[in-house]
């Protein structure tokens, strides 16, 4: 399948030059190229921040919703038609910050959808605000005497919660970054790529230069079936390792937990109400 | 109680700690009422805690229809040492008390029967079987058949094993051997007309109506976050998500329900959430979603007294404001509040329809009273029972958002046919993508608020009048309050005076006006401080009502508080 194929004509895109979503959009064109997923069997589901306009540019159904709301309707449109591919695409803010209750419990619900977390390790669409994924002592136009508050570290948050697959990406490096992606949309159950992606505007201390000297990759030797290893690198911040850092394919996916999915595998909405069944349940009503 | 074999109805009230076991009665007898062959009705107040406190059921029995809740109490059961403290300003000389010693023994102020309930519960094998004993004692009075008795206690408890069944057929059987002594005392005389056909009726709660309406309306999907007095709707559905083909889903708060329902009805699902107040409140911006994507859902909120916790298991109607102004920005919506289980069981059938239709969000407004309150009705009407589909297959060409003289796209759900479904929750062009163009702002604007909203006025439900047409005097009330008032109004059975009870609060009927002006004089009855609906009546139409009463106590309005109300209003003309 032809990437172009995604290619939104006329699509007016926001972001700032050099920015680094850029390389993550085309990577996700050629990702779903390669996966053969066709437009419309795919929603992009996004909620608020530079990271959300990024389905926009996307030729596919796309859930635009609220900031920090991504999930809960990723989750929603997953479980109502199995058969869609669904991609949550999200930045730091709006997924460790406004979204955190829902970044917890998704994992646990463990739907069979990707979650892309652009993090830039700041605010980018408010200009220049820390994010939760802030390194300290970062000075800002609301945190004037430097950030002090512990960075949130979505992989150990992840990893703690036994989430299926749980892997970091870094939009310098293309090649890598898809292969990764790739790996997650295919992988039964949720799936959190986070993806180091330089604010060329508002984040003048993680470049892309920095990030290249800050980050490597974790050995082929590392065992993504070891969640105590998992968490261990998980861990390490002074340089921050890239790849997939743990994978748990033991665990039943939301929809396959669902009783409607036991015995027919058709899609809920495609259901019709049993008016004989509801005549049957009312008249149960005339005795005890 | 006055000896008056004449009397229609017979209000009995159980009043005991949180854990006794209140409800167990309550079941059991709601039940053996109506298969004995009387009209039921049932409504509880209990306090938010799990065990100790008072609560108290309400059962009413009558030869009559009923719908309503009284404050009189011909028989109380008082269960607890607190019982007669707390049901005190409901207590007369005519009510009758019985109880065990051991709970009356410092009553003084009035008369009392004693009933050996523990020490028969003690020989039974403990205090838990007091609960059949009474309902035994209750039955008995009421002259309802062991027969019927017995094969409510069997089928309530056969999950329980045979044993338990066996000693709670006994606990039933020393209940009915204290009833006839009562009986054969002559303290208590009860004699209502049977009516045999009313065993084959349904027994309701006002929860169960609404669900089996959503039911009927294709709901296949829920997500919700618990909380009183929603929780029992939310337990319904879950429970027969299995037999009807409906995902339900306990979501981590109630942002993540609703924003969760959008999504299941953006890819094709009936969805809806159940809430109540401050958990409605945290909804609030995905409301506003639904609004601007365009996207259906529907919303039932089940009222409390707020604000914020305020009193979680009372009642109230103080939400039609949260909700008709729920959601920042401008847009289309519906707001029903039906007062009966016909009407509930009805509205919320349709209340689907009409989201899918227009692409809004459609409210139902019940309350703790509404929601918990139990009775007696023939039956549910399914013959123009319809689901309409609302759902187009999409062409490459396909827009969500294509402007349409009557404000609708047509909508469709990703995955069926060859084009895309975007959906934004920024301003956005035909497409469903972000834009600034202002002049299509605009557009975009009329369409999803006035041009919806001019078609949705043409199918509101008008309101119900109840009473002669040609009246002077015209009560209004909505949503719950519905039987109490229609009960005291037929009792008055006065040619001047008439109910107009509201289902759809908003919008409002284009027949309001005209009912309004025929009447000389104007009443309201409300559950909030500040007559949210009468003051929606005077923004609609600038139509001042006359007199508001206005109940904010957390509990509902009897019928002797209408009647005394509207007597005094009457008086003052």
């Amino acid at each position: 399948m032809d990437p172009k194929i995604f290619d939104m004509e006329n699509a007016d895109v926001a972001w700032c030059p050099g920015c680094g979503n850029f390389s993550i959009l085309s990577t996700v064109k050629k990702v779903l190229a390669e996966l053969e997923i066709n437009p419309e069997d795919l929603v992009l589901v996004s909620g608020i921040g530079q990271a959300g306009k990024l389905p926009h540019y996307v030729k596919s159904n796309v859930f635009n919703g609220l900031h920090g709301r991504s999930l809960p309707p990723a989750t929603g449109i997953k479980a109502v038609n199995p058969e869609l591919t669904v991609i949550d695409v999200s930045g730091d803010g709006c997924m460790y910050g406004e979204g955190g209750n829902h970044f917890i419990h998704t994992i646990r619900r463990n739907p069979n959808i990707t979650n892309i977390v652009h993090n830039n390790m700041v605010y980018g669409l408010t200009k220049g605000q820390a994010s939760p994924t802030t390194r300290t002592n970062f000075k800002s136009n609301l945190q004037v005497e430097g950030v002090f508050l512990e960075p949130f570290n979505p992989l150990s948050v992840a990893i703690a919660l036994k989430a299926s697959f749980v892997a970091r990406a870094f939009s310098g490096d293309m090649d890598q970054t898809k292969e990764i992606l790739k790996k997650a949309i295919k992988h039964k159950g949720y799936a959190l790529v986070d993806i180091f992606q330089p604010c060329v505007t508002f984040n003048k201390v993680n470049t892309f230069e920095w990030f290249r000297e800050n980050t490597y990759y974790l050995e082929d030797t590392h065992d993504p079936s070891n969640i105590g290893e998992a968490f261990q690198r998980a861990m390490e911040t002074d340089k921050y390792p890239l790849g997939i850092f743990y994978v748990n394919n033991d665990k039943k996916t939301f929809e396959e937990n669902l009783a409607v999915y036991n015995k027919n595998k058709s899609p809920v909405y495609k259901r019709k109400v049993d008016l004989n069944k509801l005549e049957t349940l009312i008249n149960s009503k005339r005795s005890i | 109680m006055s000896d008056d074999s004449s009397k229609e109805d017979v209000s009995i009230v159980i009043c005991g700690e949180a854990g006794q076991g209140i409800q167990t009665v309550e079941s059991i007898l709601v039940q053996a009422i109506k298969m004995g062959g009387y009209h039921v009705f049932s409504s509880k107040e209990y306090m938010s805690r799990v065990r100790g406190g008072e609560n108290s059921t309400e059962i009413r029995i009558s030869s009559q229809r009923l719908n309503s809740y009284v404050e009189r109490i011909d028989i109380l059961l008082a269960l607890s040492d607190g019982a007669i403290d707390h049901l005190n300003q409901r207590i007369t000389s005519e009510t009758l008390i019985l109880g065990d010693e051991k709970n009356l023994k410092s009553v003084t102020e009035y008369d009392t029967i004693t009933i050996p309930l523990f020490k028969s519960a003690e020989e039974l094998g403990g205090p838990i079987f007091s609960n059949v004993i009474v309902a035994g004692v209750i039955s008995r009075v009421l002259n309802i058949s062991s027969e019927i008795f017995n094969e409510i206690i069997t089928r309530m408890f056969s999950r329980k094993g045979e044993k338990i069944v066996e000693k709670d057929l006994e606990a039933g059987k020393k209940g009915h051997e204290i009833g006839e002594q009562l009986v054969k005392s002559g303290k208590i005389k009860i004699q209502l007309t049977k009516d045999p056909q009313i065993k084959y009726e349904l027994l309701l709660s006002g929860t169960e109506a609404v669900g089996l309406g959503c039911l009927a309306g294709g709901c296949n999907f829920m997500s919700s976050y618990p909380m009183t007095p929603s929780t029992p709707l939310q337990m319904f559905m879950a429970q027969n998500g299995v037999e009807f083909d409906l995902i339900f889903e306990q979501a981590e708060d109630e942002i993540a329900a609703l924003n969760m329902s959008i999504g299941a009805f953006y890819a094709g699902a009936r969805s809806m959430i159940a809430t109540s107040g401050s958990g409605f409140a945290l909804m609030e911006e995905a409301v506003g979603l639904s609004g601007m994507i365009e996207t259906p859902v529907v919303i039932y909120v089940g009222q409390r007294p707020g604000p914020a916790v305020g009193l979680p298991t009372r009642t109230s109607q103080e939400d039609l404001n949260l909700t008709l102004y729920s959601g920042p920005g401008e847009f289309a919506r519906i707001i029903f509040a039906p007062g009966n289980f016909e009407d509930a069981f009805k509205l919320s059938q349709i209340a689907f329809n009409l989201a899918d239709k227009y692409q809004i969000p459609v409210f139902i407004l019940s309350d703790q009273y509404f929601a918990e309150c139990y009775y007696n009705i023939p039956s549910l009407d399914l013959s123009d029972l319809k689901i309409e589909n609302h759902i187009v297959k999409t062409d490459e060409n396909y827009k969500r958002y294509q402007l349409t003289p009557d404000g609708v796209s047509p909508r469709g759900i990703p995955g069926f046919g060859a084009g895309v479904v975007v959906v934004d929750s920024d301003e956005h062009d035909e497409e469903g993508h972000i834009t600034e163009d202002l002049d299509l702002r605009a557009k975009m604007v009329e369409k999803r608020f006035t041009k919806k909203m001019e078609k949705i006025r043409e199918e509101v439900i008008p309101p119900e009048l109840v009473g002669n047409e040609d009246y002077e005097i015209l009560v209004l009330g909505w949503g719950s309050t519905y039987g109490t008032i229609k009960e005291v109004v037929n009792e008055l059975d006065s040619d001047k005076i008439a109910f107009l009870h509201f289902k759809q609060v908003y919008p409002l009927s284009s027949d309001t006006g005209k009912y309004l002006k025929k009447a000389l004089k104007t009443i309201i009855f409300e559950n909030n401080i500040n007559s949210q609906f009468g003051n929606l009546i005077k923004l609609e139409l600038g139509f001042d009502i006359d007199e508001t009463v206005l109940k904010y106590d957390g509990m509902p309005f009897s019928v002797e508080e209408v009647t005394n109300n509207l007597k005094k209003f009457l008086e003052g003309l």
